[in-house]
């Protein structure tokens, strides 16, 4: 992507805007086959060891999203080079931008439950990567952190839902996926869903994130932000409803906690001054409408989710690059210090004013029909829904008027002197927010083709069952949903005309309630404080208390299993034996092999004994020496080859640390120390000694060495086991072992060359390590 | 440590450990022995080569990094590893390849590869820690 970048340098966005748009191409044969019926079904063997797929699939739902992805997508890249003229790393913000279309379409084109969570958190990490892409500005990386563990959150509990699921019906794939409905842990897959779906989509109280990642580019917050990646939540929601839906715990929650969504983040719209957090509180807003939508769940309410939906990517996306347009031309995006800009920058307005017209819901836009859908959806619902109703009119005027103080409020009115003299965008930012701003009203005005090839398929896909289109342009005056529809307006337009004074007093209410963004930083700061306490206890930096800490270990791993199976006396019947003593006969050996015995025993007395660490080091050369000696009477010479070696250099090596350290000859260790460590030595010889005789006094299982033994020369062509074992049957052990050695020998020479770099200065070394 | 003896019999060792140690890796597959226990020896004798010429000629006479040594072991077993892909088998499928030289054939591997890989490993990890421990004992 950046090598692209170089070479074609001021073509770039169109070049590379080629690749979504030919995918969006691809995409559109496939709307003839899946409104008439059909589904796409593909799937790549994965893990066939285990059954998995990546399967994919095709229906009215996914095709719906991929070709808002793609089509949307290709116009962003056409407008990002543009918007960052430029900027060094253009190249590489390309890469991610195309990285995360590619995650996306992925994740609304996957069948297996498995192939959606790793979409699902790739999406979650070129966020990430694109939200911090300024990565200079603290806010910045802290908006791309916050987002990443949000996010992330979900996706853990996506992946759990995931798996509850596969126990449950036995299926990674969607489109086979038998109802949970009614099983014991239903409650639990619901919540794991909710909460991935939630945190994916910004929804009280995980609403935080999202204004706070409005510090990304506005290409990224235009693509990823309002029209794709947030819509995955919803995307999981809606794909989920025919396995979860249907339960009234189900229904009720989505209603609460999306109405909740709604009011609260429209409000906070209207307290913003900033065009883009504006908007990114908005878009929260109609994700919490949506939400609401799918926990409705009647089949108007679905169509009306399909619709609004693509009404909203269009307007929003649209709308975005526009205050892209204007923060780009005029060198500012607060509301206030904007106007009259219509004049200067005549086909960015005409863009805006289309998109803000079907955010208002005018009819000849696809906000007329979303809106119709939606009050219609409520009306031939139970009356009960008196509540969802209200929420639902007062969430829409609510969010029209920000759209008119979007679209008009900057560019009607007084002209006031910007930063910046303000002139027409480039044409390749001009070209995003126009042909969505047109795509609105001609889908809207092709009403049965839209109706049958869009909304159809993708509310059939939602559902589980056929849905009949019933968009007309008509205008029926004895509808409510009209007369709904007409008192949203008259609201949005008191609302937009009182949004000076509103803005007050919501800022001066907020002052005090604003803290989920706090929550956030005392947890995160917590978390931080927390891990460096952890660290302190357990990295204290004191050598000998590490080496106490890894013997007690040992002496617990050796006695705990030999306790909990029983005690020795299950394993060592020591009663079987009779008259034990009679059993202890002194051992039949071989002169030679009483004198390499009697060197170990020598070799370890003069460890005890010796007063020099020096000595200490060579006596325990000694007693390796011995035992390997051992290891070559009795039949292992590979063994005390090996032994013969790392004994000479485990005595060299300290030896040579021993310089290095400057420490005592002489071992000046207190009593109590001595009795600690005596005592910890003597206990893990005994465990070990126990471990033993109890693997010995067992048969062993022979299987492995008869098939080495057998199959050696004949398929490994080597005689030698012990060889041919690490060499060829585990070879990739092997590798990974001598990877780890080579690991540690560059660890170790790091810590003698930092050592080598401050020789004098030892207490600020032991401050580092610390 | 540092006497005329030494110094004077440390070359002689030397050569002579390092030849034991590649017949010792090269005999592994068949006899006591193998790339662990080869680089052993070798690290060994480096080590003492430290010693009795000092560090810095040491580090001129192997001419490379002995970590660069211990790099290229690692990406030697892992290629070894990788040689089965061409003929259709799964990673580390092992190869063999008999050489006729008149009398007496050679057996040739990607075991044997991986073998020297592993030796070139310790030998290079153990070595560049003496010298660098040496190299403090010096200063």
């Amino acid at each position: 992507m950046p090598l692209v970048q170089r070479f074609s340098a001021p073509f770039s966005g169109w070049l590379l805007a080629l690749v979504p748009a030919a995918i969006f191409v691809f995409l559109l044969q496939f709307i003839g086959p899946v409104a008439g019926g059909q589904t796409v079904a593909t799937a790549i063997d994965w893990v066939p060891a285990y059954g998995l797929k990546l399967s994919f699939l095709i229906d009215g739902l996914s095709l719906t999203f991929a070709l808002t992805i793609s089509g949307v997508g290709a116009l962003i890249v056409l407008y990002a080079p543009a918007y960052l003229k430029g900027h060094p790393h253009l190249g590489r913000f390309m890469g991610f931008m195309l990285a995360f279309m590619g995650a996306m379409l992925g994740l609304v084109l996957a069948d297996s439950m498995l192939a959606l969570f790793a979409f699902w958190e790739l999406t979650s990490v070129t966020s990430f990567l694109l939200i911090g892409f300024d990565h200079s500005r603290q806010a910045a990386r802290r908006a791309a952190i916050q987002a990443l563990v949000i996010t992330n959150i979900g996706g853990m509990a996506l992946l759990v839902g995931a798996i509850l699921v596969r126990q449950l019906t036995g299926s990674w794939e969607i489109s086979a996926l038998g109802s949970p409905a009614g099983e014991p842990l239903y409650g639990l897959v619901l919540a794991c869903f909710l909460a991935a779906a939630f945190t994916k989509s910004a929804q009280v109280p995980f609403h935080f994130w999202l204004p706070n990642a409005m510090e990304a580019p506005t290409p990224v917050s235009a693509f990823l932000h309002s029209a794709t990646m947030v819509q995955a939540g919803v995307y999981l929601l809606a794909r989920l409803s025919p396995a979860l839906g249907g339960t009234a715990a189900r229904s009720t929650i989505l209603l609460v906690f999306g109405g909740a969504t709604l009011i609260w983040e429209a409000l906070g719209a209207l307290r913003q001054t900033d065009l883009k957090q504006m908007l990114a509180q908005t878009t929260i807003a109609s994700l919490g409408l949506l939400v609401m939508l799918i926990g409705l769940g009647s089949e108007t309410a679905i169509a009306a989710v399909i619709v609004y939906f693509v009404a909203h990517a269009f307007y929003k996306a649209a709308l975005f690059m526009v205050v892209g347009a204007i923060d780009h031309e005029a060198g500012t995006r607060d509301i206030t210090a904007l106007g009259g800009l219509a004049d200067r920058m005549p086909l960015t307005f005409i863009g805006a004013a289309l998109a803000a017209l079907s955010m208002f819901g005018l009819p000849f836009t696809l906000g007329f029909f979303a809106k119709e859908e939606i009050y219609a959806g409520l009306s031939d619902g139970p009356r009960q829904d008196i509540f969802a109703l209200s929420v639902l009119v007062a969430g829409n005027a609510l969010l029209g008027a920000v759209g008119l103080l979007v679209a008009i409020k900057p560019f009607l009115g007084a002209e006031v002197t910007t930063p910046k003299a303000a002139h027409e965008a480039p044409i390749a930012m001009l070209a995003g927010p126009l042909v969505l701003g047109v795509a609105g009203v001609v889908a809207a005005v092709m009403t049965d083709w839209f109706g049958t090839s869009v909304l159809e398929p993708g509310a059939t896909a939602i559902m589980g069952e056929p849905v009949t289109s019933h968009l007309t342009l008509m205008i029926n005056p004895a509808s409510i949903a009209l007369w709904l529809s007409v008192l949203t307006r008259g609201l949005a337009v008191l609302v937009y005309q009182q949004a000076a004074t509103i803005r007050t007093l919501l800022r001066r209410a907020s002052s005090v309630l604003w803290t989920a963004d706090r929550v956030f930083d005392a947890v995160m700061f917590g978390l931080i404080r927390f891990a460096g306490a952890v660290t302190r206890t357990l990295h204290h930096g004191r050598l000998e208390l590490y080496l106490v800490t890894v013997f007690a270990m040992l002496a617990l791993a050796l006695f705990v299993p030999l306790l909990a199976l029983g005690g020795i006396d299950a394993l060592l019947p020591i009663s079987d034996l009779g008259d034990w003593s009679a059993r202890l006969v002194w051992p039949d050996l071989q002169p030679y092999e009483w004198a390499v015995a009697l060197l170990a025993v020598v070799g370890l007395g003069a460890v005890l004994v010796a007063r020099n660490r020096l000595v200490a080091i060579v006596s325990l050369g000694i007693q390796g020496t011995a035992v390997a000696l051992i290891f070559l009477l009795f039949g292992a010479p590979d063994l005390a080859f090996t032994q013969f070696m790392v004994e000479v250099l485990s005595v060299v090596i300290p030896a040579l640390v021993m310089t290095r350290l400057r420490l005592d000859e002489r071992d000046h260790r207190p009593f109590e120390d001595l009795a600690r460590d005596g005592t910890l030595a003597l206990v893990c010889g005994a465990g070990v000694s126990l471990a033993l005789m109890v693997v010995l006094s067992g048969t062993l299982d022979t299987r492995l060495s008869d098939f080495f033994t057998a199959t050696s020369v004949p398929i490994a062509h080597g005689a030698n086991i012990v060889n041919v074992i690490p060499v060829d049957y585990r070879g990739f052990d092997t590798l990974g072992e001598i990877s780890v050695v080579m690991g540690a020998g560059i660890a170790i020479l790091a810590l003698l060359q930092r050592k080598k770099a401050m020789p004098d200065k030892p207490a600020q070394a032991r401050k580092a390590a610390s | 440590m540092n006497t005329v003896i030494f110094r004077t019999i440390a070359p002689l060792i030397v050569a002579i450990m390092l030849m034991f140690s590649v017949y010792v890796c090269l005999r592994g597959h068949n006899e006591p022995g193998g790339g662990f226990i080869g680089g052993l020896i070798a690290a060994s004798a480096l080590a003492i080569w430290g010693m009795a010429t000092g560090v810095e000629t040491a580090r001129k006479a192997l001419r490379v990094d002995p970590l660069a040594l211990a790099g290229a072991g690692v990406f030697a077993a892992a290629l070894s590893g990788l040689a089965s892909v061409f003929t259709g088998s799964p990673f580390m499928t092992s190869i063999w390849l008999y050489l006729d030289l008149g009398e007496t054939s050679v057996p040739l591997s990607t075991p044997m590869i991986f073998d020297i890989g592993v030796y070139f490993v310790v030998l290079g990890t153990i070595t560049s820690i003496a010298l660098a421990l040496q190299s403090g004992e010096e200063s």
